[in-house]
C-alpha cells in the first residue's frame, strides 16, 4: 500500500474545493468549499508525517485545525452580518468594486 | 621684468566710463559724450607716458608687467589674469586710443542729432576697453576675453539703430560669422592646453620647441580660422560690407582701424607657432593673397561709397596676412601697414561720413559729382588717404605695401613670384577703384539736384581729426621706415637679427614696376569715368563679371546655398524629429499605459468569484514556474 | 470460513481495502457537494468527507487527531455551519445559471490543471520514497509524542494560537452584536402600544400557551373564543408547506360533554 495514495486523495479533494469556491454562488457553501481545502492539506500532512517518520506533520495538522475553526467562527459572523444588512446569501451581491 | 601699476587704467578707464553712461541713463545725456571723450584721451596720455618710459629703457627691457588676480586655478590648469605691454602692444594701445580718441570728438558732431548719442559713446567706450584688453592680455584667455568683447561691442554698434530691420540682420551677421572665428580661437586654446599645458603667451613661447608639429599646425590653423572671421578675410568676409550698416565714426573705427586689425595682431603675437608650422605659415599667405584680390575685385562694382571702402579695407587687410605669412621680417613691415592704414583708412571713412553728412545722407556715389568745390576740406583729406592708399611716395601708404611687397617676392620661388604678382596686380586694382571713388564723389558735374542737397564743410569738431588723420597719412610711413625704424622697435619679439634675405628683385624694380601698375589704374579710371558721362543710376547691361562683382562675387548666394538652407532644412528636419519621433514616442507611451489599463480594466469585475478564478490561476503559474525551475 | 477470513487477512493489506473503499466514496462525496443545489445537502456531504478524513487519520497512525477531527471539525464546525443554514434560510438554493460569462470554463480548465499538476508533482517527489511509518514515534503513544513536540519546540505558535482562539471569539461577539438604535420600550410603552392599536381583544395581553390548545401537535392550530383558528399557532414554514391539520376535528363539539354523575 503505498502512503502517496493519500497524497493523490488530497489533491483531488483540493482541487474540488477550489473549484467550489469559484462555482458556487451561494457564500456558506463558498465557506464550506474553503474548509474542505483545509482538510484536504490537513489530509497530506498526516501523510507526510507517516512518510517521514516524525510527528511534526501531525502537530501542523493539529495547529490548521485550531485556525480553521477561529476561521470558521468569524467568517461565519460576518456572513450573518452581511446577510442581516442586505437579506441575501449571495457573493455577487457585494459587488460595489466593479469598474 | 618690469612691472607696472598703471596698465589696468588703460582699460579701467573707458570701461568706467561706460559703465557710467549705461547706468546712468538719460540724466547723463547732456555730459556722457564729453566724458566719454576725456577717458580714452586719457588712456592715450598713460599709453605715451608709458611709450617715453620704454624708450628710455634697453630693448630686452622694455616689456611692462602687470599680474591682475589668480583667475582660474584647476588641477594643472592655472591662469593668472594679467597684462602685458610690450613694443607690439603699445603700437597697438596707441592706435587704439589716439584714433579712437579723434573719432570720439568727431562722433559728438556727428550724432549730435540723435537722441540715443549716450547709448553710442558707452558702446564706444566699451569697445575701447575691449580691444584694449585684446591687445594688451598676456595669455590667449585673456585674448579671448577681449575678443569677445571687441566681437559684443561690433554688434551693439552695427546694430545700432536697430529700428530698421536690415541694420538688425546686418549686426547679426557680423556676429554670427565672427563667432565662427571664435571657435576657432577656442579649439586653439585648448589644444594648446592639451599639447603644452598652458595658455599664456609667454609659456606657449617657451613650449613650442618642444611641440610636436602637428600639434603646432593645429594650433595654427586655428588661429588663423580666429583671424579669418574677426578680420573678414575670405572665406569669411561676406560681413564687412553689411557691417556699413552702422553710423560712419563706427565704420572708421572698428571696421577700418581696429577690430578688423585683431586678427593681424593675433597672428603676429603667436609668431612662435607659425614660424614652427610652414604649413599654417603657407595657408596665412593664400589667404592673405586671395582676400586682397577678392576685395579689390569687389571694390571695383560698389557705388556704394561706405561699401567701396569696406572692400578696400578687406583688400588691405589682406595685405597685412599676407605679410604676417612672410616670416620673421614679414611681421614687422604687416603691423607697418597696419599703422598707417589706421590712419588713412580712419581719414577716408570719416571724410565719407563728412560727404554723407553733407549730402543728407545719401551713399551713392552715382548721386554724388562736383563736391570739391563745396567741401575743400574733406576733398583735402580725402585726398590725402586717397595718395596714401595708392602707395604714391613720399605718403604712407608707398613704404608700408612696398615693403610687403617686395617681402613678398623674396619669400623665393614659384611661390614667391606667384604672390609677388597677386600683390602687384592687387595695388594696381586698388589704384583703379580709389581713383574711381575720388573722380565720382569730388570731381565732374555735380549729379545731384542743387535746389535739394547743400553740401558744406562740417564743423570743426568733424574736420579737425580728419586734418589730423590726414597728417598721419603723409608723415606716418616715412617716420616708421626711416632707418628700419618699426623693423628695430620689434625685432626683439620676432627674433629678427637684421639683414635681409636673399633678394629676388632689388627694391628699386619693385618700386618702379608698383608705380607703373598704380599709374596704370589711374590712367584706366581716368578715362572711364573723368570725361563726364557717368550714369545716374548703374547701368544695367554690364559685363558678367561685373554682375558678380556687384553680388559681391557671390559670397553670400554661395554661403546661402551651401550652409543656410541646409541648415534651414537640418533645423526642420530636427524639429520635425522631435515632435514626431520623440514627442510621439513620448505620446506612445502614455497611450500604451491608457489602452492597456483601459484593457486591464475588465478584470475588475467586482465579483468575488472572478477573483477567486484568477487566484487560482495564479497559483496554478506560480507552481509550474517552480517546477520549471527546480526540476 | 476462517480459513479463508485469514487468508484474506493475510495476503491482502486492509488498509488498502479500506483506502480503496473510502478513498473514492470521499472523492464522490466531495464532488456531489460542488454539484448539489440545496445547501444543506452541501453540508451533510461535506460531513461525510470529514468523517473519512478522520477514519483516514487513524489510519496512518493519527488517532488522536481522528479523534479531534471528529469532534472539532465534524461536531462542532459543520454543526455550526448547519446553524448558520438555518439562520439565513433552509431553502436557499443557487440556481444552476451562471451569471459572469465565461467563468465556469475558465475554473474547470485552471482546475484541472491545477489538480494534474499536483498529481505529477507528488508523484515525481514520492518516487522510489516508502514510508518510514511511526512506529518509533508513537513509541511512547501518540499523544505523549504530540505532546512532546507541542510543549517543546511548537510552544510559541501553541500560545500564539491560544491568543487567536480568544481574538476570533471577542470578533464574532463584535459582529454580531446589535446595537439598538431604538430604546428598548419598558412594559408602560408596551402597554400603552397594546391599547392604541390591535383589536381590544388583545389589549390585556395574549393568553398564554396550550390555553387555547386543541391538541398539542404542532400542526394543529389553535382555536380562538370565536371558533376561528389562531394564526399565530401554527409556524409560518408549516404554514407555507401547507402541513396543517384542520383543527375542526378536535373541536370541542365532538367532544362528549354529558356529565355522567359517578355514584
Amino acid at each position: 500500500m503505498n502512503a502517496a495514495n493519500y497524497l493523490y486523495i488530497s489533491a483531488l479533494l483540493f482541487t474540488i474545493g477550489a473549484v467550489g469556491v469559484v462555482v458556487r454562488r451561494n457564500a456558506i457553501v463558498v465557506f464550506m468549499c474553503i474548509e474542505l481545502m483545509l482538510n484536504a492539506a490537513n489530509l497530506s500532512f498526516v501523510t507526510f508525517s507517516r512518510i517521514n517518520g516524525n510527528l511534526h506533520g501531525q502537530v501542523f495538522a493539529f495547529f490548521t485545525m485550531v485556525v480553521a475553526a477561529c476561521e470558521v467562527v468569524v467568517g461565519l459572523a460576518i456572513i450573518v452580518t452581511i446577510y442581516r444588512s442586505r437579506r441575501s446569501a449571495s457573493v455577487d451581491v457585494a459587488s460595489l468594486l466593479k469598474r | 621684468m618690469v612691472t607696472s601699476n598703471a596698465l589696468v587704467y588703460l582699460i579701467a578707464l573707458p570701461l568706467f566710463g561706460s559703465v557710467v553712461l549705461l547706468l546712468a541713463g538719460r540724466r547723463a545725456d547732456k555730459w556722457g559724450h564729453l566724458l566719454a571723450t576725456a577717458l580714452p584721451a586719457g588712456s592715450f596720455v598713460i599709453g605715451l607716458t608709458e611709450l617715453l618710459a620704454m624708450l628710455g629703457r634697453s630693448p630686452q627691457e622694455r616689456s611692462v608687467t602687470q599680474k591682475l588676480f589668480e583667475w582660474i586655478s584647476v588641477g594643472n590648469f592655472k591662469i593668472d589674469a594679467g597684462l602685458l605691454l610690450d613694443q607690439l602692444s603699445i603700437c597697438f594701445v596707441l592706435l587704439i586710443t589716439g584714433v579712437g580718441t579723434l573719432i570720439h570728438i568727431y562722433s559728438i558732431s556727428y550724432m549730435s542729432h540723435d537722441p540715443d548719442r549716450r547709448r553710442f559713446f558707452a558702446f564706444l567706450n566699451l569697445f575701447i576697453a575691449a580691444m584694449l584688453l585684446l591687445v594688451l592680455g598676456d595669455s590667449y584667455l585673456s585674448l579671448y576675453v577681449g575678443w569677445e568683447g571687441v566681437g559684443l561691442a561690433s554688434y551693439l554698434l552695427i546694430g545700432f539703430w536697430n529700428q530698421k530691420p536690415t541694420y538688425a540682420t546686418a549686426a547679426k551677421k557680423a556676429f554670427v560669422m565672427n563667432r565662427i572665428g571664435d571657435m576657432g580661437l577656442s579649439i586653439a586654446i585648448m589644444i594648446a592646453f592639451a599639447t603644452l599645458g598652458t595658455v599664456s603667451f609667454a609659456g606657449v613661447k617657451e613650449g613650442a620647441p618642444q611641440a610636436s608639429t602637428a600639434a603646432l599646425t593645429a594650433i595654427g590653423i586655428m588661429l588663423l580660422i580666429a583671424a579669418i572671421g574677426k578680420s573678414a578675410q575670405f572665406p569669411l568676409q561676406a560681413w564687412l560690407g553689411d557691417a556699413m550698416a552702422g553710423p560712419t565714426p563706427v565704420s572708421a573705427l572698428i571696421h577700418a582701424a581696429t577690430m578688423v586689425t585683431a586678427g593681424v595682431y593675433l597672428i603676429t603675437r603667436s609668431n612662435f607657432i607659425f614660424d614652427a608650422a610652414p604649413t599654417a605659415q603657407l595657408l596665412v599667405v593664400i589667404v592673405g593673397a586671395i582676400t586682397l584680390l577678392f576685395g579689390a575685385l569687389i571694390g571695383m562694382a560698389k557705388d556704394d561709397i561706405k561699401k567701396a571702402l569696406a572692400a578696400s579695407t578687406m583688400s588691405q587687410i589682406g595685405y597685412m596676412i599676407l605679410g604676417t605669412g612672410l616670416g620673421p621680417v614679414g611681421y614687422a613691415f604687416a603691423i607697418m601697414h597696419l599703422l598707417t592704414h589706421g590712419f588713412f583708412k580712419a581719414g577716408m571713412f570719416l571724410g565719407a561720413g563728412s560727404v554723407m553728412h553733407g549730402m543728407d545722407d545719401e551713399v551713392n556715389m552715382r548721386r554724388y559729382g562736383g563736391l570739391r568745390k563745396f567741401m575743400p576740406i574733406t576733398f583735402a583729406t580725402f585726398g590725402l588717404g586717397y595718395l596714401a592708399i595708392l602707395g604714391v611716395p613720399p605718403f604712407a601708404g608707398f613704404y608700408s605695401k612696398d615693403h610687403i611687397i617686395e617681402t613678398a617676392f623674396n619669400a623665393g620661388g614659384i611661390k614667391g613670384i606667384i604672390i609677388g604678382s597677386v600683390a602687384l596686380l592687387g595695388a594696381g586694382i586698388t589704384a583703379f577703384y580709389m581713383t574711381r571713388v575720388m573722380i565720382l564723389t569730388f570731381t565732374g558735374a555735380p549729379r545731384w539736384d542743387e535746389k535739394a542737397h547743400h553740401p558744406h564743410e562740417p564743423s570743426i569738431l568733424m574736420w579737425l581729426p580728419m586734418a589730423i588723420l590726414a597728417i598721419g597719412s603723409v608723415s606716418s610711413g616715412f617716420l616708421l621706415s626711416k632707418g628700419d625704424a618699426l623693423v628695430n622697435w620689434l625685432a626683439p619679439l620676432f627674433e629678427y637679427e637684421g639683414g635681409h634675405e636673399v633678394e629676388l628683385l632689388k627694391p628699386i624694380v619693385v618700386t618702379t614696376l608698383a608705380l607703373a601698375m598704380v599709374a596704370t589704374g589711374i590712367a584706366i579710371a581716368f578715362i572711364k569715368y573723368a570725361r563726364g558721362n557717368v550714369a545716374q543710376v548703374a547701368p544695367v547691361n554690364v559685363s558678367v563679371f561685373t554682375k558678380i562683382a556687384r553680388r559681391d562675387l557671390l559670397q553670400d548666394d554661395f554661403n546661402e546655398a551651401v550652409f543656410m538652407r541646409p541648415g534651414q532644412g537640418l533645423t526642420a528636419t530636427l524639429l520635425k524629429t522631435d515632435e514626431v519621433i520623440i514627442d510621439g514616442a513620448v505620446r506612445g507611451v502614455a497611450r500604451l499605459a491608457v489602452g492597456s489599463g483601459s484593457l486591464l480594466r475588465r478584470t475588475q469585475t467586482g465579483f468575488v468569484r472572478s477573483y477567486a478564478a484568477l487566484i487560482l490561476i495564479g497559483a496554478l503559474a506560480l507552481i509550474a514556474a517552480i517546477w520549471v525551475v527546480t526540476f | 470460513m476462517i480459513n479463508l477470513a485469514i487468508e484474506v487477512g493475510q495476503t491482502q493489506n486492509p488498509e488498502a481495502i479500506l483506502f480503496w473503499v473510502l478513498g473514492p466514496l470521499s472523492v464522490l462525496a466531495a464532488l456531489g457537494m460542488l454539484l448539489v443545489k440545496k445547501a444543506v445537502h452541501s453540508a451533510l456531504l461535506l460531513a461525510w468527507v470529514m468523517i473519512t478524513l478522520a477514519i483516514f487519520y487513524i489510519a496512518q497512525d493519527a488517532p488522536f487527531l481522528g479523534v479531534v477531527q471528529v469532534i472539532v471539525y465534524t461536531g462542532a464546525a459543520m454543526m455550526l455551519f448547519l446553524f448558520i443554514l438555518m439562520l439565513v434560510g433552509v431553502d436557499s438554493s443557487d440556481s444552476l445559471t451562471e451569471t459572469i460569462p465565461g467563468l465556469r470554463p475558465i475554473a474547470t480548465a485552471a482546475a484541472l490543471g491545477f489538480g494534474g499538476l499536483m498529481l505529477a508533482l507528488l508523484s515525481r517527489a514520492t518516487l522510489g520514497r516508502y514510508a518510514i511509518g511511526l512506529e518509533g514515534a508513537n513509541a511512547d503513544g501518540n499523544v505523549q509524542g504530540l505532546a512532546h513536540l507541542l510543549f517543546s519546540t511548537y510552544v510559541l505558535p501553541f500560545e500564539v494560537v491560544s491568543v487567536l482562539l480568544i481574538t476570533a471569539a471577542l470578533g464574532a461577539m463584535v459582529l454580531a452584536h446589535h446595537h439598538r438604535t431604538t430604546q428598548r420600550p419598558t412594559q408602560r410603552e408596551l402597554s400603552i402600544n397594546r391599547f392604541r392599536t390591535g383589536s381590544l381583544a388583545s389589549a390585556a395581553g395574549l393568553a398564554g400557551p396550550g390555553v387555547f390548545a386543541r391538541h398539542n401537535a404542532v400542526d394543529v392550530p389553535a382555536l380562538l373564543p370565536d371558533g376561528t383558528p389562531a394564526p399565530t399557532s401554527v409556524n409560518a414554514s408549516l404554514k407555507a408547506r401547507g402541513d396543517v391539520i384542520d383543527s375542526s376535528n378536535f373541536q370541542l363539539d365532538n367532544v362528549d360533554t354529558s356529565a355522567k354523575e359517578e355514584k
